[in-house]
C-alpha cells in the first residue's frame, strides 16, 4: 500500500490566504496632504506592511479598478489586506470612498480606516454606521497603526488556520478514499 | 555645534514651537532610514510656501473669500500638526476663526509666516551640523 500511496499525486483544493505575501498586509493609504502621506508610510512601513499611497480617492478606486473605466478583470490579483483614508480631501471624501467600497461586491470585505484632523461625533458615527472599521484622530500613532495590524494579522490567521483545518479534512478524506480503492 | 542644535531645539520645545509629535516624527527615524525627518521637514516647507502663497494671493485680490481661506488653513494646519509645529497650528485655528465670524483684519495680523521661517532656520542648523559632523 506504502507504493501505492507514493505514486499518487493528491489533489488538494489550492485556497490561499489573502495575504498579500506569507508575513506582509498590503494597506493602502489615501490622503491628499503630501506631509501626511510621507508619514502614514512611514508608520506603516515601521509596521512591516507593504504600503501603496495615492493623494486621492478618485485615484484609489483608479487603483481598485473601482473607476467605471475597468471591470474587475485583472485586478483579481490585487490583494489589499486594508485601506486607510483621510475624511477631507477635495473632490470625492474619504466618506464617499468607503460608501463606494462597500457598495462593490470585491472589495467590500477589506476593512477601511478613516482618518481625521478634528474630532465631530456625528461624523465618526457616519462613518462607522457606513461599515468603517475604525476612526482614528490625526495625528495617527504608532500604536494605532500597530493595533490595527495585529488584529487584521490575527484575523488573517483565523482564516489560515481554517485553510489548513480544511485541507486535512480533505487530505483524510483521499486516503480513505485510497485505502478503500486499495482492496 | 551638535550642543548648539540640541540647546535651540531644546528652546523651540520650550517655547511651545514644537511638541510631542516631533518626537514621534525623530522615533520613526533609523540608520535605514536617517533622513526621515529631514524629508518631511522639507516636504512641510515646501507645502506650507504653497499654501502661504495661495492665502496672500487670496488676501490680495481684496474680496475675502473664507471659504477658501478656511480651506487653505485646514490644510496648513493639517500638516502643521502632523510634523509637530505646535505654534502653526495654533496660529491656523486662531485664523480659521477669524474666517468663521468674517473678521478680515484679524488674519492680517498672525504672524504664521515668522513661525514656519524660525522651523525652518532651525532645520537648516541641524542640517549643517550633520555636514559638519560628518566631515569631521
Amino acid at each position: 500500500m506504502a507504493e501505492v500511496m507514493r505514486s499518487e499525486t493528491l489533489n488538494i483544493s489550492n485556497n490561499t490566504s489573502s495575504l498579500a505575501s506569507p508575513e506582509l498586509l498590503h494597506v493602502l493609504a489615501v490622503d491628499d496632504s503630501i506631509v501626511d502621506r510621507k508619514f502614514i508610510e512611514r508608520l506603516l512601513r515601521v509596521s512591516s506592511c507593504k504600503v501603496t499611497v495615492v493623494d486621492s480617492a478618485t485615484r484609489a478606486l483608479q487603483y481598485l479598478g473601482l473607476d467605471g473605466d475597468n471591470n474587475s478583470v485583472g485586478f483579481e490579483d490585487l490583494k489589499i489586506n486594508l485601506i486607510m483614508t483621510d475624511y477631507s480631501m477635495p473632490g470625492m471624501t474619504g466618506y464617499e470612498l468607503l460608501k463606494k467600497i462597500k457598495e462593490s461586491s470585491a472589495f467590500r470585505e477589506i476593512p477601511v480606516v478613516i482618518m481625521s484632523s478634528e474630532n465631530i461625533l456625528p461624523r465618526i458615527d457616519r462613518c462607522l454606521e457606513e461599515g468603517a472599521e475604525d476612526f482614528l484622530l490625526k495625528p495617527v500613532k504608532l500604536a494605532d497603526v500597530k493595533r490595527l495590524r495585529d488584529s487584521l494579522l490575527k484575523a488573517e490567521e483565523r482564516v489560515f488556520k481554517n485553510i489548513m483545518h480544511k485541507r486535512e479534512l480533505e487530505a483524510n478524506d483521499i486516503f480513505s478514499q485510497l485505502k478503500r480503492a486499495k482492496i | 555645534m551638535q550642543r548648539q542644535v540640541a540647546l535651540i531645539k531644546q528652546s523651540l520645545f520650550d517655547q511651545g514651537y514644537l511638541d510631542e509629535q516631533f518626537i514621534e516624527l525623530e522615533e520613526l527615524q533609523d540608520d535605514a532610514n536617517p533622513n526621515f525627518v529631514e524629508e518631511v521637514a522639507t516636504l512641510y516647507f515646501k507645502d506650507s510656501a504653497r499654501l502661504i502663497s495661495n492665502i496672500e494671493q487670496a488676501l490680495e485680490r481684496g474680496s475675502f473669500d473664507f471659504n477658501r481661506l478656511d480651506n487653505y488653513m485646514h490644510q496648513f494646519k493639517g500638516s502643521s500638526t502632523s510634523i509637530g509645529a505646535s505654534k502653526v497650528k495654533t496660529e491656523c485655528t486662531m485664523f480659521r476663526e477669524y474666517c468663521r465670524v468674517g473678521n478680515a483684519e484679524g488674519f492680517l495680523t498672525i504672524p504664521y509666516l515668522r513661525r514656519v521661517q524660525m522651523f525652518e532656520d532651525f532645520q537648516a542648523t541641524e542640517e549643517r551640523a550633520r555636514n559638519v559632523e560628518k566631515e569631521a
